[in-house]
Protein backbone atom coordinates (compact mmCIF):
# COMPACT_ATOMS: atom_id res chain seq x y z
CA UNK A 1 0.00 0.00 0.00
CA UNK A 2 2.54 2.11 1.04
CA UNK A 3 4.63 1.25 -2.34
CA UNK A 4 1.65 2.06 -4.42
CA UNK A 5 0.87 5.34 -2.45
CA UNK A 6 4.25 6.47 -3.05
CA UNK A 7 4.23 5.42 -6.74
CA UNK A 8 1.55 7.04 -6.91
CA UNK A 9 2.86 10.39 -5.29
CA UNK A 10 5.49 10.25 -8.49
CA UNK A 11 3.08 9.76 -11.17
CA UNK A 12 1.09 12.95 -9.88
CA UNK A 13 4.77 14.56 -9.84
CA UNK A 14 5.26 13.31 -13.30
CA UNK A 15 1.97 14.59 -14.73
CA UNK A 16 2.84 18.25 -12.83
CA UNK A 17 5.23 18.51 -15.33
CA UNK A 18 3.64 17.14 -18.18
CA UNK A 19 0.71 20.16 -17.36
CA UNK A 20 3.05 22.98 -17.09
CA UNK A 21 4.42 22.52 -19.99
CA UNK A 22 1.27 21.49 -21.95
CA UNK A 23 -0.73 24.77 -20.95
CA UNK A 24 1.41 26.96 -22.85
CA UNK A 25 0.50 24.34 -25.70
CA UNK A 26 -3.53 24.44 -25.20
CA UNK A 27 -3.01 28.36 -24.75
CA UNK A 28 -1.52 29.07 -28.25
CA UNK A 29 -3.52 26.23 -29.85
CA UNK A 30 -6.77 28.12 -28.22
CA UNK A 31 -5.62 31.03 -30.15
CA UNK A 32 -4.16 30.27 -33.00
CA UNK A 33 -4.96 26.65 -34.34
CA UNK A 34 -1.47 26.06 -34.49
CA UNK A 35 0.56 23.15 -32.97
CA UNK A 36 3.53 24.66 -31.60
CA UNK A 37 5.69 21.86 -31.39
CA UNK A 38 8.55 24.69 -30.91
CA UNK A 39 6.78 24.82 -28.07
CA UNK A 40 9.60 22.40 -25.87
CA UNK A 41 12.91 24.27 -27.51
CA UNK A 42 11.35 27.69 -25.42
CA UNK A 43 11.06 25.01 -22.40
CA UNK A 44 14.68 23.65 -23.07
CA UNK A 45 15.73 27.64 -23.59
CA UNK A 46 14.14 28.21 -19.88
CA UNK A 47 16.14 25.35 -18.63
CA UNK A 48 19.63 26.45 -20.02
CA UNK A 49 18.62 30.50 -19.31
CA UNK A 50 18.01 29.55 -15.61
CA UNK A 51 20.88 27.36 -14.99
CA UNK A 52 23.27 30.02 -16.77
CA UNK A 53 21.34 33.00 -14.31
CA UNK A 54 21.61 30.50 -11.58
CA UNK A 55 25.52 29.57 -11.98
CA UNK A 56 26.76 33.17 -12.77
CA UNK A 57 25.09 34.86 -9.32
CA UNK A 58 23.90 31.53 -7.09
CA UNK A 59 20.37 33.46 -6.64
CA UNK A 60 17.62 30.94 -8.00
CA UNK A 61 14.87 33.06 -8.24
CA UNK A 62 16.74 35.59 -10.07
CA UNK A 63 17.29 32.73 -12.50
CA UNK A 64 13.62 32.26 -12.97
CA UNK A 65 12.84 35.61 -13.28
CA UNK A 66 15.82 36.12 -16.34
CA UNK A 67 14.58 32.86 -17.84
CA UNK A 68 10.65 33.85 -17.99
CA UNK A 69 11.59 36.94 -19.36
CA UNK A 70 14.03 35.47 -21.88
CA UNK A 71 11.63 32.95 -23.27
CA UNK A 72 8.26 35.40 -23.19
CA UNK A 73 10.63 37.20 -25.66
CA UNK A 74 11.58 34.16 -27.55
CA UNK A 75 7.53 33.33 -27.85
CA UNK A 76 7.19 36.41 -28.88
CA UNK A 77 9.63 36.53 -31.34
CA UNK A 78 8.54 32.89 -32.68
CA UNK A 79 5.23 34.24 -33.22
CA UNK A 80 6.02 37.11 -34.99
CA UNK A 81 8.72 35.96 -37.10
CA UNK A 82 7.48 32.52 -37.94
CA UNK A 83 3.87 31.83 -37.44
CA UNK A 84 1.75 35.06 -37.99
CA UNK A 85 2.87 35.40 -41.55
CA UNK A 86 1.60 31.73 -42.05
CA UNK A 87 -1.23 31.58 -40.99
CA UNK A 88 -3.14 31.53 -44.30
CA UNK A 89 -1.67 28.34 -45.23
CA UNK A 90 -2.87 25.37 -44.72
CA UNK A 91 -2.35 24.27 -41.40
CA UNK A 92 0.74 21.66 -42.15
CA UNK A 93 2.51 24.90 -43.57
CA UNK A 94 3.18 26.22 -39.83
CA UNK A 95 3.43 22.93 -38.49
CA UNK A 96 6.54 21.80 -40.32
CA UNK A 97 8.14 25.21 -39.70
CA UNK A 98 7.53 24.57 -36.19
CA UNK A 99 9.34 21.39 -35.98
CA UNK A 100 11.88 23.05 -38.11
CA UNK A 101 12.11 25.83 -35.14
CA UNK A 102 12.68 22.86 -32.48
CA UNK A 103 15.26 21.54 -34.34
CA UNK A 104 17.24 24.71 -34.72
CA UNK A 105 16.71 25.72 -30.94
CA UNK A 106 17.87 22.70 -30.47
CA UNK A 107 20.60 22.20 -32.21
CA UNK A 108 21.54 26.15 -31.40
CA UNK A 109 21.52 25.12 -27.46
CA UNK A 110 24.07 22.18 -28.36
CA UNK A 111 26.21 24.25 -29.95
CA UNK A 112 26.22 27.06 -27.10
CA UNK A 113 25.96 24.82 -24.09
CA UNK A 114 27.40 21.90 -25.27
CA UNK A 115 25.97 18.71 -26.23
CA UNK A 116 26.52 17.16 -22.72
CA UNK A 117 24.37 16.96 -19.72
CA UNK A 118 24.66 19.43 -17.27
CA UNK A 119 23.56 19.04 -13.73
CA UNK A 120 21.28 21.63 -11.87
CA UNK A 121 21.99 21.56 -7.76
CA UNK A 122 20.16 24.44 -6.77
CA UNK A 123 18.02 24.64 -3.14
CA UNK A 124 14.57 24.02 -3.04
CA UNK A 125 12.58 26.69 -1.49
CA UNK A 126 9.87 23.99 -0.48
CA UNK A 127 11.29 21.54 2.61
CA UNK A 128 10.53 17.62 2.13
CA UNK A 129 7.98 15.95 4.33
CA UNK A 130 7.15 13.24 5.64
CA UNK A 131 3.04 11.71 6.06
CA UNK A 132 1.70 9.37 7.84
CA UNK A 133 4.83 7.55 6.99
CA UNK A 134 4.72 8.70 3.27
CA UNK A 135 8.00 10.66 2.53
CA UNK A 136 7.58 13.13 -0.13
CA UNK A 137 10.95 14.71 -0.83
CA UNK A 138 11.70 18.25 -1.66
CA UNK A 139 11.96 18.55 -5.12
CA UNK A 140 8.47 16.25 -5.41
CA UNK A 141 7.37 18.57 -3.14
CA UNK A 142 8.25 21.81 -4.69
CA UNK A 143 6.47 20.11 -8.03
CA UNK A 144 3.66 20.37 -6.28
CA UNK A 145 3.72 23.57 -5.13
CA UNK A 146 5.03 25.46 -8.21
CA UNK A 147 2.45 23.97 -10.41
CA UNK A 148 -0.68 24.81 -8.08
CA UNK A 149 0.60 28.20 -7.93
CA UNK A 150 0.73 28.69 -11.89
CA UNK A 151 -2.63 26.89 -12.40
CA UNK A 152 -4.26 29.07 -9.35
CA UNK A 153 -2.54 32.28 -11.08
CA UNK A 154 -3.66 31.11 -14.62
CA UNK A 155 -6.97 30.01 -13.75
CA UNK A 156 -8.01 33.65 -12.09
CA UNK A 157 -5.88 35.42 -15.17
CA UNK A 158 -8.44 33.70 -17.89
CA UNK A 159 -11.50 33.82 -15.84
CA UNK A 160 -11.55 36.84 -13.34
CA UNK A 161 -9.64 39.22 -15.44
CA UNK A 162 -10.68 41.61 -18.41
CA UNK A 163 -7.42 40.34 -19.64
CA UNK A 164 -8.82 37.08 -19.76
CA UNK A 165 -11.80 38.04 -21.23
CA UNK A 166 -9.88 39.29 -23.98
CA UNK A 167 -8.10 36.57 -24.42
CA UNK A 168 -10.90 34.17 -24.35
CA UNK A 169 -13.08 36.11 -26.90
CA UNK A 170 -10.23 35.84 -29.51
CA UNK A 171 -9.96 32.09 -28.77
CA UNK A 172 -13.39 32.04 -30.43
CA UNK A 173 -12.78 33.99 -32.89
CA UNK A 174 -10.20 36.46 -33.76
CA UNK A 175 -12.07 38.46 -36.43
CA UNK A 176 -15.32 39.03 -34.61
CA UNK A 177 -13.08 40.32 -31.02
CA UNK A 178 -11.44 42.76 -33.30
CA UNK A 179 -14.73 43.64 -34.82
CA UNK A 180 -15.18 44.41 -31.10
CA UNK A 181 -12.32 46.52 -30.72
CA UNK A 182 -10.22 43.52 -28.99
CA UNK A 183 -6.44 44.07 -30.25
CA UNK A 184 -6.25 40.24 -31.52
CA UNK A 185 -3.05 40.85 -32.23
CA UNK A 186 -1.67 41.93 -28.90
CA UNK A 187 -4.14 39.30 -26.92
CA UNK A 188 -1.79 36.58 -29.43
CA UNK A 189 1.60 38.52 -28.46
CA UNK A 190 0.21 38.18 -24.53
CA UNK A 191 -0.83 34.58 -24.69
CA UNK A 192 2.74 33.44 -26.69
CA UNK A 193 4.51 35.58 -23.37
CA UNK A 194 2.10 33.78 -20.98
CA UNK A 195 2.19 29.78 -22.36
CA UNK A 196 6.16 30.54 -22.82
CA UNK A 197 6.96 32.42 -19.49
CA UNK A 198 5.42 29.24 -18.29
CA UNK A 199 7.45 26.76 -20.05
CA UNK A 200 10.46 28.65 -18.70
CA UNK A 201 9.46 27.63 -15.33
CA UNK A 202 8.77 24.37 -16.32
CA UNK A 203 12.25 24.01 -17.80
CA UNK A 204 13.91 24.94 -14.85
CA UNK A 205 11.57 23.18 -12.78
CA UNK A 206 12.57 19.47 -14.56
CA UNK A 207 15.56 20.53 -14.56
CA UNK A 208 16.47 20.97 -11.44
CA UNK A 209 13.93 18.24 -10.31
CA UNK A 210 15.91 15.52 -12.23
CA UNK A 211 19.27 17.79 -12.00
CA UNK A 212 20.01 17.49 -15.41
CA UNK A 213 20.09 20.03 -18.24
CA UNK A 214 20.49 18.72 -21.95
CA UNK A 215 19.97 20.46 -25.46
CA UNK A 216 17.34 17.45 -26.37
CA UNK A 217 15.61 17.44 -23.41
CA UNK A 218 12.62 19.04 -25.02
CA UNK A 219 12.40 16.21 -27.79
CA UNK A 220 9.88 14.07 -25.40
CA UNK A 221 8.06 16.29 -24.14
CA UNK A 222 7.65 18.12 -27.62
CA UNK A 223 5.21 14.91 -28.88
CA UNK A 224 3.82 13.70 -25.57
CA UNK A 225 1.93 16.97 -25.23
CA UNK A 226 0.84 17.04 -28.42
CA UNK A 227 -0.69 13.86 -27.15
CA UNK A 228 -1.99 15.47 -24.00
CA UNK A 229 -3.56 18.49 -26.07
CA UNK A 230 -5.63 15.96 -28.72
CA UNK A 231 -6.41 14.08 -25.70
CA UNK A 232 -7.39 17.03 -23.66
CA UNK A 233 -9.41 18.25 -26.55
CA UNK A 234 -7.49 20.89 -28.88
CA UNK A 235 -7.43 24.28 -26.74
CA UNK A 236 -9.19 22.95 -23.85
CA UNK A 237 -6.84 24.05 -20.99
CA UNK A 238 -8.74 22.16 -18.07
CA UNK A 239 -8.50 19.40 -20.05
CA UNK A 240 -5.23 19.74 -21.16
CA UNK A 241 -3.98 19.67 -17.48
CA UNK A 242 -5.97 16.58 -16.49
CA UNK A 243 -4.84 14.73 -19.18
CA UNK A 244 -1.25 15.31 -18.31
CA UNK A 245 -1.79 14.12 -14.63
CA UNK A 246 -3.74 11.29 -15.71
CA UNK A 247 -0.99 10.30 -18.58
CA UNK A 248 1.96 10.82 -15.54
CA UNK A 249 -0.66 8.64 -13.04
CA UNK A 250 -1.22 5.54 -15.60
CA UNK A 251 2.23 5.70 -16.97
CA UNK A 252 3.87 5.54 -13.55
CA UNK A 253 1.40 2.76 -12.18
CA UNK A 254 1.56 0.70 -15.20
CA UNK A 255 5.25 0.66 -15.52
CA UNK A 256 5.61 -0.33 -11.86
CA UNK A 257 3.24 -2.68 -11.87
CA UNK A 258 2.21 -4.02 -15.44
CA UNK A 259 5.76 -4.72 -16.54
CA UNK A 260 4.84 -3.66 -20.26
CA UNK A 261 8.01 -3.76 -22.10
CA UNK A 262 7.48 -1.07 -24.29
CA UNK A 263 8.75 2.40 -23.23
CA UNK A 264 6.31 5.42 -21.92
CA UNK A 265 6.49 7.56 -25.19
CA UNK A 266 5.00 4.54 -27.39
CA UNK A 267 2.24 3.48 -24.58
CA UNK A 268 1.37 7.55 -24.15
CA UNK A 269 0.52 7.30 -28.19
CA UNK A 270 -1.39 4.17 -28.17
CA UNK A 271 -3.17 5.83 -25.41
CA UNK A 272 -3.72 8.32 -27.64
CA UNK A 273 -4.67 7.05 -30.80
CA UNK A 274 -7.10 4.82 -28.97
CA UNK A 275 -9.17 7.94 -27.26
CA UNK A 276 -8.95 9.74 -30.63
CA UNK A 277 -10.60 7.02 -32.54
CA UNK A 278 -12.97 6.27 -29.71
CA UNK A 279 -13.48 10.22 -29.26
CA UNK A 280 -12.21 12.32 -32.26
CA UNK A 281 -12.87 15.35 -30.76
CA UNK A 282 -11.28 14.59 -27.04
CA UNK A 283 -11.91 13.26 -23.95
CA UNK A 284 -12.93 16.87 -22.38
CA UNK A 285 -15.08 18.61 -25.77
CA UNK A 286 -17.99 18.44 -25.41
CA UNK A 287 -19.18 17.88 -29.78
CA UNK B 1 31.68 8.40 -61.70
CA UNK B 2 33.65 7.91 -58.33
CA UNK B 3 32.50 5.37 -55.47
CA UNK B 4 31.18 7.97 -53.40
CA UNK B 5 29.02 9.66 -55.82
CA UNK B 6 27.22 6.55 -56.68
CA UNK B 7 26.71 5.62 -53.11
CA UNK B 8 25.27 9.28 -52.35
CA UNK B 9 23.19 8.84 -55.94
CA UNK B 10 22.21 6.03 -54.76
CA UNK B 11 20.78 6.77 -51.52
CA UNK B 12 19.26 9.91 -52.94
CA UNK B 13 17.41 7.78 -55.70
CA UNK B 14 16.21 5.49 -52.44
CA UNK B 15 14.94 8.51 -50.41
CA UNK B 16 13.24 10.26 -53.54
CA UNK B 17 11.72 7.08 -54.04
CA UNK B 18 9.72 7.12 -50.42
CA UNK B 19 9.28 10.69 -50.71
CA UNK B 20 7.27 10.18 -54.25
CA UNK B 21 5.22 7.77 -51.68
CA UNK B 22 4.75 10.31 -49.28
CA UNK B 23 3.85 13.04 -52.17
CA UNK B 24 1.02 10.78 -53.29
CA UNK B 25 -0.34 10.86 -49.41
CA UNK B 26 0.13 14.71 -48.73
CA UNK B 27 0.55 16.10 -52.04
CA UNK B 28 -2.03 14.34 -54.44
CA UNK B 29 -4.55 13.53 -51.35
CA UNK B 30 -4.15 15.96 -48.64
CA UNK B 31 -4.03 13.55 -46.34
CA UNK B 32 -1.09 15.14 -44.06
CA UNK B 33 1.11 11.77 -42.50
CA UNK B 34 3.99 12.73 -40.39
CA UNK B 35 5.12 9.00 -40.22
CA UNK B 36 5.90 8.41 -43.44
CA UNK B 37 9.50 6.43 -42.22
CA UNK B 38 7.20 4.01 -40.26
CA UNK B 39 6.24 2.40 -43.95
CA UNK B 40 9.80 2.81 -45.17
CA UNK B 41 11.07 0.68 -41.53
CA UNK B 42 8.42 -1.46 -42.30
CA UNK B 43 9.36 -2.22 -46.12
CA UNK B 44 12.98 -2.51 -44.79
CA UNK B 45 12.32 -5.22 -42.23
CA UNK B 46 10.04 -6.79 -44.07
CA UNK B 47 12.65 -7.69 -47.04
CA UNK B 48 15.60 -8.06 -44.19
CA UNK B 49 13.08 -10.76 -42.19
CA UNK B 50 12.28 -12.12 -45.83
CA UNK B 51 15.68 -12.57 -46.97
CA UNK B 52 17.81 -13.19 -43.91
CA UNK B 53 15.48 -15.32 -41.90
CA UNK B 54 12.92 -17.28 -43.89
CA UNK B 55 16.00 -17.01 -47.23
CA UNK B 56 13.94 -15.58 -49.99
CA UNK B 57 15.30 -13.90 -52.97
CA UNK B 58 14.73 -10.48 -53.60
CA UNK B 59 12.71 -10.57 -56.35
CA UNK B 60 10.23 -13.07 -54.54
CA UNK B 61 10.19 -11.51 -52.00
CA UNK B 62 9.76 -7.78 -52.96
CA UNK B 63 6.01 -8.36 -54.35
CA UNK B 64 5.22 -9.68 -50.74
CA UNK B 65 7.24 -6.72 -49.43
CA UNK B 66 4.87 -4.11 -51.40
CA UNK B 67 1.53 -6.35 -50.06
CA UNK B 68 3.13 -6.11 -46.69
CA UNK B 69 3.39 -1.99 -46.32
CA UNK B 70 0.54 -1.66 -48.38
CA UNK B 71 -1.79 -4.20 -45.95
CA UNK B 72 0.05 -1.45 -43.56
CA UNK B 73 -1.03 1.45 -44.58
CA UNK B 74 -4.60 0.43 -45.40
CA UNK B 75 -4.98 -0.35 -41.93
CA UNK B 76 -2.87 2.90 -40.83
CA UNK B 77 -4.90 4.82 -43.28
CA UNK B 78 -8.13 3.98 -41.41
CA UNK B 79 -7.75 7.23 -38.87
CA UNK B 80 -7.46 9.67 -41.33
CA UNK B 81 -10.91 8.45 -42.23
CA UNK B 82 -12.14 9.69 -38.92
CA UNK B 83 -9.60 12.52 -38.10
CA UNK B 84 -8.41 15.24 -40.42
CA UNK B 85 -5.35 17.95 -40.69
CA UNK B 86 -3.94 18.45 -36.82
CA UNK B 87 -5.25 16.00 -35.32
CA UNK B 88 -4.14 13.12 -38.02
CA UNK B 89 -0.70 14.87 -38.04
CA UNK B 90 -0.17 14.01 -34.66
CA UNK B 91 -1.60 10.85 -35.13
CA UNK B 92 0.87 9.54 -37.72
CA UNK B 93 3.91 11.04 -35.32
CA UNK B 94 2.44 8.63 -33.15
CA UNK B 95 2.20 5.69 -35.66
CA UNK B 96 6.27 6.40 -36.36
CA UNK B 97 7.02 6.13 -32.51
CA UNK B 98 5.21 3.04 -31.99
CA UNK B 99 6.12 1.20 -34.77
CA UNK B 100 10.58 2.70 -33.83
CA UNK B 101 9.09 1.46 -30.63
CA UNK B 102 7.97 -2.11 -32.04
CA UNK B 103 11.31 -2.73 -33.77
CA UNK B 104 13.45 -1.66 -30.64
CA UNK B 105 11.34 -4.00 -28.57
CA UNK B 106 10.66 -7.18 -30.27
CA UNK B 107 13.30 -9.41 -30.29
CA UNK B 108 12.85 -11.49 -33.50
CA UNK B 109 13.68 -7.93 -35.49
CA UNK B 110 17.33 -7.98 -33.35
CA UNK B 111 15.65 -4.93 -30.92
CA UNK B 112 18.03 -2.07 -30.67
CA UNK B 113 20.94 -4.17 -32.52
CA UNK B 114 18.76 -4.13 -35.54
CA UNK B 115 18.97 -6.87 -37.90
CA UNK B 116 22.01 -7.60 -39.97
CA UNK B 117 22.63 -9.90 -42.73
CA UNK B 118 20.77 -9.02 -45.82
CA UNK B 119 22.35 -10.37 -48.72
CA UNK B 120 22.91 -9.06 -51.69
CA UNK B 121 20.30 -8.78 -54.51
CA UNK B 122 21.55 -11.04 -57.72
CA UNK B 123 20.23 -10.07 -61.05
CA UNK B 124 20.43 -13.31 -64.22
CA UNK B 125 23.20 -14.45 -62.20
CA UNK B 126 25.41 -11.00 -61.36
CA UNK B 127 25.17 -9.66 -57.98
CA UNK B 128 24.70 -5.89 -57.95
CA UNK B 129 27.07 -3.84 -56.58
CA UNK B 130 27.81 0.33 -57.26
CA UNK B 131 26.34 0.75 -60.90
CA UNK B 132 24.44 -1.77 -61.09
CA UNK B 133 22.45 -1.09 -57.81
CA UNK B 134 22.31 2.54 -58.79
CA UNK B 135 20.74 1.22 -62.22
CA UNK B 136 18.44 -1.15 -60.06
CA UNK B 137 17.60 2.05 -57.57
CA UNK B 138 16.92 4.53 -60.82
CA UNK B 139 14.59 1.90 -62.50
CA UNK B 140 12.90 1.60 -59.43
CA UNK B 141 12.28 5.62 -59.16
CA UNK B 142 11.17 6.08 -62.84
CA UNK B 143 8.08 3.00 -62.48
CA UNK B 144 7.78 5.21 -59.13
CA UNK B 145 7.42 8.49 -61.12
CA UNK B 146 5.71 6.59 -64.00
CA UNK B 147 2.60 5.70 -61.36
CA UNK B 148 2.91 8.74 -60.00
CA UNK B 149 2.69 10.55 -63.42
CA UNK B 150 -0.37 8.37 -64.48
CA UNK B 151 -2.01 9.16 -60.81
CA UNK B 152 -1.92 12.74 -61.72
CA UNK B 153 -4.04 12.08 -64.67
CA UNK B 154 -6.36 8.67 -64.21
CA UNK B 155 -10.04 9.09 -62.65
CA UNK B 156 -8.50 7.81 -59.07
CA UNK B 157 -5.91 10.38 -59.24
CA UNK B 158 -8.72 13.29 -59.98
CA UNK B 159 -11.04 12.04 -57.27
CA UNK B 160 -7.99 12.21 -54.82
CA UNK B 161 -7.26 15.91 -56.15
CA UNK B 162 -11.05 16.32 -56.01
CA UNK B 163 -10.89 15.32 -51.65
CA UNK B 164 -8.11 17.37 -50.97
CA UNK B 165 -9.45 20.57 -52.77
CA UNK B 166 -13.17 20.23 -50.65
CA UNK B 167 -13.72 17.06 -49.20
CA UNK B 168 -17.60 18.28 -48.84
CA UNK B 169 -17.58 19.21 -52.58
CA UNK B 170 -16.29 15.97 -53.21
CA UNK B 171 -18.54 13.61 -51.83
CA UNK B 172 -21.61 15.75 -52.46
CA UNK B 173 -20.72 14.92 -56.34
CA UNK B 174 -20.70 10.95 -55.32
CA UNK B 175 -17.21 10.66 -54.85
CA UNK B 176 -15.88 8.15 -52.01
CA UNK B 177 -13.79 10.21 -49.30
CA UNK B 178 -13.50 6.00 -47.96
CA UNK B 179 -11.77 4.63 -50.90
CA UNK B 180 -9.73 6.89 -52.59
CA UNK B 181 -7.91 8.34 -49.40
CA UNK B 182 -7.09 4.40 -47.82
CA UNK B 183 -6.04 4.32 -51.76
CA UNK B 184 -3.93 7.13 -51.77
CA UNK B 185 -2.51 5.63 -48.20
CA UNK B 186 -1.86 2.34 -50.19
CA UNK B 187 -0.52 3.43 -53.34
CA UNK B 188 2.10 5.70 -51.22
CA UNK B 189 2.98 3.26 -48.55
CA UNK B 190 3.84 0.74 -50.82
CA UNK B 191 6.34 3.07 -52.51
CA UNK B 192 7.79 3.93 -49.17
CA UNK B 193 7.77 -0.32 -48.80
CA UNK B 194 10.08 -0.02 -52.27
CA UNK B 195 12.40 2.31 -50.81
CA UNK B 196 12.31 0.26 -47.81
CA UNK B 197 13.20 -3.18 -49.36
CA UNK B 198 15.63 -1.54 -51.87
CA UNK B 199 17.65 0.38 -48.78
CA UNK B 200 18.00 -3.21 -46.73
CA UNK B 201 19.29 -4.53 -49.40
CA UNK B 202 22.04 -1.90 -49.70
CA UNK B 203 23.24 -1.46 -46.58
CA UNK B 204 22.60 -4.88 -45.45
CA UNK B 205 21.43 -3.61 -42.02
CA UNK B 206 18.64 -2.56 -40.87
CA UNK B 207 18.03 -0.50 -36.83
CA UNK B 208 15.20 1.13 -35.86
CA UNK B 209 16.91 4.46 -35.36
CA UNK B 210 17.20 4.85 -39.01
CA UNK B 211 13.51 4.96 -39.37
CA UNK B 212 12.50 6.84 -36.63
CA UNK B 213 10.75 10.23 -36.41
CA UNK B 214 13.15 12.59 -37.90
CA UNK B 215 13.03 10.41 -40.86
CA UNK B 216 9.84 11.27 -41.66
CA UNK B 217 10.72 15.02 -40.67
CA UNK B 218 13.34 14.76 -43.44
CA UNK B 219 11.29 13.53 -45.84
CA UNK B 220 8.41 16.11 -45.75
CA UNK B 221 11.26 18.68 -45.55
CA UNK B 222 12.33 16.73 -49.18
CA UNK B 223 8.65 16.89 -50.11
CA UNK B 224 8.20 20.95 -48.90
CA UNK B 225 11.62 21.95 -50.91
CA UNK B 226 10.70 20.34 -53.80
CA UNK B 227 7.49 21.12 -54.38
CA UNK B 228 4.32 19.81 -52.72
CA UNK B 229 1.66 17.72 -55.39
CA UNK B 230 4.40 17.67 -58.60
CA UNK B 231 5.49 15.40 -59.94
CA UNK B 232 9.75 16.15 -59.96
CA UNK B 233 9.39 18.07 -56.43
CA UNK B 234 10.20 15.01 -54.85
CA UNK B 235 12.86 13.81 -57.14
CA UNK B 236 14.31 17.38 -56.47
CA UNK B 237 14.34 17.88 -53.22
CA UNK B 238 16.01 14.56 -52.30
CA UNK B 239 18.48 15.51 -54.73
CA UNK B 240 19.34 19.05 -52.80
CA UNK B 241 18.79 17.62 -49.32
CA UNK B 242 20.89 14.52 -50.43
CA UNK B 243 23.68 17.31 -51.89
CA UNK B 244 23.56 19.81 -49.30
CA UNK B 245 24.95 17.33 -46.36
CA UNK B 246 28.18 17.03 -48.30
CA UNK B 247 28.13 20.52 -49.25
CA UNK B 248 28.32 21.15 -45.72
CA UNK B 249 30.44 18.53 -44.04
CA UNK B 250 33.55 20.72 -43.57
CA UNK B 251 30.23 22.52 -41.15
CA UNK B 252 30.02 19.37 -39.60
CA UNK B 253 28.70 20.65 -36.27
CA UNK B 254 26.51 23.20 -37.77
CA UNK B 255 24.81 20.86 -40.09
CA UNK B 256 21.56 20.43 -38.84
CA UNK B 257 21.21 23.59 -37.64
CA UNK B 258 21.84 25.15 -40.89
CA UNK B 259 19.19 22.37 -42.24
CA UNK B 260 16.63 23.33 -40.26
CA UNK B 261 17.28 27.23 -40.86
CA UNK B 262 17.15 26.67 -44.70
CA UNK B 263 13.82 24.57 -44.23
CA UNK B 264 12.48 27.16 -41.96
CA UNK B 265 13.67 30.21 -44.53
CA UNK B 266 12.40 28.11 -47.14
CA UNK B 267 8.79 27.95 -45.56
CA UNK B 268 8.24 31.36 -45.02
CA UNK B 269 9.34 32.81 -48.42
CA UNK B 270 8.44 29.96 -50.84
CA UNK B 271 5.84 27.74 -48.95
CA UNK B 272 5.04 26.05 -52.38
CA UNK B 273 8.39 24.80 -52.97
CA UNK B 274 11.10 24.99 -55.54
CA UNK B 275 8.56 23.59 -58.20
CA UNK B 276 5.50 24.58 -56.61
CA UNK B 277 2.61 26.73 -58.45
CA UNK B 278 3.86 30.01 -57.47
CA UNK B 279 7.68 29.73 -57.32
CA UNK B 280 11.11 31.30 -58.29
CA UNK B 281 12.28 28.40 -60.33
CA UNK B 282 9.05 27.86 -61.81
CA UNK B 283 8.47 31.52 -62.95
CA UNK B 284 12.10 31.48 -63.86
CA UNK B 285 11.42 28.37 -66.42
CA UNK B 286 8.01 29.81 -67.75
CA UNK B 287 10.63 33.08 -68.33
CA UNK B 288 13.08 30.91 -70.32
CA UNK B 289 10.81 28.21 -71.43
CA UNK B 290 7.48 30.18 -72.74
CA UNK B 291 4.46 28.15 -71.45
CA UNK B 292 4.60 25.52 -69.48
CA UNK B 293 6.90 24.94 -66.24
CA UNK B 294 7.76 21.26 -66.99
CA UNK B 295 5.82 19.42 -64.63
CA UNK B 296 1.94 19.00 -64.61
CA UNK B 297 -0.01 22.26 -64.09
Amino acid sequence: MQLFLEQLLNGIGVGSTYALITLGLALVYGIMRILHIAHAAVYTVGAYIGLGVFSATGNLWLGVLVSMAGCAVLGVLIERLVYFPLLSFPPFVPLISSIALLIGIQELCRLVAGPYIQSFDAPLPVPGVTLLGIRISSSLATVYVVTAVVLVLLWFLTTRTELGLAMRAASQDMDTASANGINSHAIVDVTFMIGSAVAAVAGILVGIHYNQVYPTMGAVPAYKTLALIVVGGLGSVPGAVIAAILLGVGETLLIGYAGIPLPRNALAFIIMILVLLWRPQGLFVRK
Amino acid sequence: MSSYVVTLTTLFTIQAIVACGLNVIVGFAGQISLGHAAFFGIGAYAAAVLSAKVGLSFWVALPVVLLITGLMGLLLGLPSLRLKEDFLAITTIGINFIVVATFNYVPFLGGAMGLGGIPSISFLGTTLRGNGFLLLCLAGLALVLLVCWWFTRCWAGLACAAIREDETAASSMGISPVRFKLLAFVVGTAMAGLGGALYAHYMHFVSPSDFAFPVSVQLLSILVLGGMGTLWGPVLGAAVLGILPEVFRPLTDYRMFLYAALLLLMIRFQPGGLLGEQSLARSLLRKTFGKGGGTHE
